[in-house]
């Protein structure tokens, strides 16, 4: 049986061409960036390079972006980094209730070290208002944390609107892109955003390579301590083969991005459209108009998704929902807890679909069809 | 029958060798195995350290040297509420319940069967020592070849729909078997120690872990003619027959638990082994399950078994009324214990079994809960 891949949200295979850029780094130009001689400077320059690609991409400087290990460390530098420097102006931080675990987990930490945090709900749509950051807001809150596209619902968030609330505010507001990032433009300036992550494993790249973006002159106590590369903010020796092929990715991504949209757009329209035809009971989780291209959450009434995800890795169709917990278990999402109330079926009978340049149609209608063959089932 | 490629059967996994052996022979036999391992119950301690997340990592590496796909269920709310709930009203009353027997009944060979059948399985496998012969139209369930492991006892609760729909391939084998299969194919968990504690929960400080769930009453330790002998730590930490634990000694041998006052909080205590009070001749058993499906209505004489690893008793069944059972016993036998499971056999065949309720001798309810 074919295997069908629908959990580009949770990582993309590697481009073809990002590999073929890697191998001549881990071939060759094995350099330490940091040595003073002349392979040192041979793999200095794959790390300029690639840091000049990331910062063009965001419309920042390149001073402004520090390499991480991906994601989850980006987010842990950019909140408990901002918290721990900035706590003599204030102890409070704003972020929401629908929040990646790599932010929400971290800003937990924080809230045990004794600061105050104030979780945003999200409601039905699952956006959360500008005005509600507003609303909260207070002298002493020194860090906003936002994520621009919510990895489990695909809705984006209004990341503008709230650059815009707190453009005369102390508190720093950081955005986790890392969803967004292979979807939407992004202009750093123009969301008035501080701090921004970005991942390389979610656009065809390499896994253990992300950035942070930090706005000129913004301040951050580092996390991780040893020589000086990133400016201070960031030490330990670069991975640089995989900088050469997140290079290569966003590079890629760069002249794509529009294209490999309107492909996932028609992906899920058609991946729709055929669950409708086979006559299945289905709903879609979140504000539509709201959601990028590649990334639908949908509710089938009556099953259970432990049950469902099982079933459809037996017919080799890969998806997820919410997160895996211990012992491999899956826990009703947070996510749309947090936007439904968490006895609510849909936080149990949910299930995450996303596309990505690997589909082609033949997937998504054999897809649809073992899906829907499955639902049947469970649901006579 | 179809061929083995074709029938897909899902093996509960629980990270020990047993299971993982069960996996192994029946992925040898060419079956469609499918690993799943149940998270039944939430132990995350202080630390963050579960012992469910370290035998899922044993169940993930036997799954990988076998090359069998696996997942995880969680039923902890079906435990919970079935099982767990079960066992604590069973303490509070005064009895000693066998959560083993009803999680067989209602998380293994339910919930998780269920499960397995939404999941297209043909059959669920276990690794209990035990065996299903079909005799005819009928599914007959065998003790195990050794007879030292033999785990019928827990399993008497099964009804015929689902001994059509599951396998015990460990019931061939000794364990010591078991154990040389897992370390010839190099088994992740060929060496593991089995676990004795209570079935999901773990191995933990019973009195302690008991506690945490239902307050203790210290009260009275009393002999039947009303002589003072002490403190008890609360009746729901002694079981009948019960020795160790009671702090008394003196002349005249040691002491035994023989009986529980619950109104007075009272535990009643006399000494000897052979002591005359916990010798009875005769009990009453509930929710009785016949393997083979159909009623019993005459009386008949089979062997049981009142305890796990006890040698058969030879007995007389008087069926009664709503699946309730006389138990005549041929011998007198020794502390009898309300909540344990009574479980009968012909030769090899276990024909069912229930739940002890009452005791009886000299035609009289024995007080072991007054």
């Amino acid at each position: 049986m074919k295997t069908i891949y629908f959990d580009h949200a949770a990582t993309t295979p590697v481009h073809p061409e990002v590999i073929q850029a890697m191998i001549p780094v881990l071939e060759k130009h094995f350099g330490n960036p940091s040595s003073v001689h002349h392979f040192g400077r041979q793999a200095r320059k794959i790390v300029d390079d690639a840091r000049s690609v990331m910062a063009q991409s965001i419309h920042a400087n390149e001073k402004e972006i520090v390499f991480t290990s991906g994601g989850t460390e980006s987010n842990n530098l950019a909140i408990i980094g901002t918290a721990l420097k900035h706590q003599s102006r204030g102890k409070h931080i704003i972020t929401t209730e629908i929040e990646h675990h790599a932010s929400l987990h971290a800003v937990e930490y924080l809230e045990k070290q004794g600061f105050d945090v104030t979780y945003i709900p999200a409601g039905e749509s699952g956006r959360i208002s500008a005005e509600d950051i507003y609303e909260h807001l207070r002298e002493d809150t020194i860090l906003v944390s936002v994520m621009y596209v919510n990895n489990e619902t695909g809705i984006i968030q209004p990341i503008k609107e709230i650059g815009q609330v707190l453009a005369d505010h102390q508190a720093y507001f950081y955005t986790d892109a890392v969803q967004a990032y292979g979807t939407l433009p992004i202009d750093v300036k123009e969301l008035g955003v501080d701090l921004l992550s970005v991942s390389s494993h979610k656009i065809y790249g390499p896994k253990g390579i992300g950035f942070l973006y930090v706005r000129e002159g913004a301040l951050l106590q580092s996390l991780q301590h040893g020589g000086e590369q990133e400016r201070k903010r960031r030490a330990g020796t670069e991975n640089t083969a995989a900088m050469k092929g997140f290079q290569k990715a966003v590079e890629l991504l760069m002249q794509n991005r529009e294209k490999r949209n309107e492909t996932y757009r028609y992906f899920k329209q058609q991946f729709l459209q055929n669950l409708r035809d086979e006559d299945i009971q289905f709903s879609l989780n979140g504000e539509q108009q709201f959601a990028v291209p590649g990334i639908v959450n949908i509710s089938f009434p009556g099953i259970n998704v432990e049950t469902f995800l099982t079933n459809l890795d037996l017919s080799m169709v890969a998806a997820s929902s919410g997160s895996a917990c211990t012992a491999g278990s899956v826990d009703p999402s947070h996510v749309l807890a947090a936007m439904f109330g968490s006895d609510d079926p849909r936080t149990r009978n949910s299930v995450r679909f996303s596309f990505g340049m690997d589909n082609d149609e033949e997937d998504i209608k054999e897809g649809a069809r073992r899906i829907a063959q499955i639902v049947k089932r469970l649901t006579l | 029958m179809k061929d083995p490629k074709d029938t897909r059967v899902v093996v509960g996994m629980s990270g020990g060798v047993d299971s993982s052996v069960t996996a192994l022979l029946l992925k040898e036999q060419g079956y469609d195995v499918v690993g799943i391992f149940m998270k039944n119950w939430d132990d995350t301690d202080e630390n963050g350290v579960c012992t469910a997340t370290e035998d899922f990592e044993d169940v993930v590496r036997v799954a990988n040297q076998l090359d069998i796909p696996y997942y995880s269920v969680n039923f902890e709310k079906e435990y919970w509420d079935k099982v767990f709930t079960y066992f604590l009203e069973e303490y509070k009353a005064g009895r000693t319940p066998n959560p083993d027997v009803m999680c067989n009944k209602e998380i293994k060979f339910k919930a998780f069967l269920d499960h397995a059948l939404a999941l297209g399985a043909d059959y669920v496998a276990t690794g209990h020592y035990a065996r299903i012969r079909k005799n005819g139209e009928t599914y007959e369930m065998l003790r195990g070849n050794d007879s030292n492991k033999d785990q019928t006892y827990f399993l008497n609760q099964l009804p015929q729909s689902v001994l059509s729909k599951i396998m015990f391939p460990l019931g061939a084998y000794t364990k010591e078997e078991v154990r040389e299969m897992a370390k010839k194919h190099n088994l992740a968990t060929a060496t593991k120690k089995d676990s004795t504690g209570i079935c999901f929960i773990g191995e933990r400080n019973f009195k302690e872990f008991l506690s945490e769930y239902l307050p203790a009453q210290p009260g009275k330790m009393m002999t039947l003619d009303g002589e003072e002998k002490g403190q008890h730590d609360g009746l729901m930490y002694y079981t009948i027959g019960q020795r160790q634990g009671l702090g008394i000694g003196g002349p005249g041998g040691p002491w035994f638990v023989v009986g529980k006052n619950l109104e007075q909080n009272i535990l009643y205590v006399a000494q000897g082994y052979h002591n005359d009070y916990l010798y009875s001749d005769a009990l009453e058993a509930v929710q009785v399950n016949w393997i083979s499906g159909k009623e019993m209505t005459e009386p008949f004489s089979c062997t049981a078994k009142f305890r796990y690893r006890q040698k058969d008793s030879e007995v007389t069944v008087y069926p009664q009324d709503r699946g309730e059972v006389k138990v005549v016993f041929a011998e007198p036998q020794r502390a009898i214990t309300p909540g344990q499971a009574v479980v009968f056999y012909d030769g090899e065949v276990c024909l069912g079994g229930g739940t002890i309720d009452r005791v009886i001798k000299n035609d009289q309810y024995v007080d072991y809960l007054a």
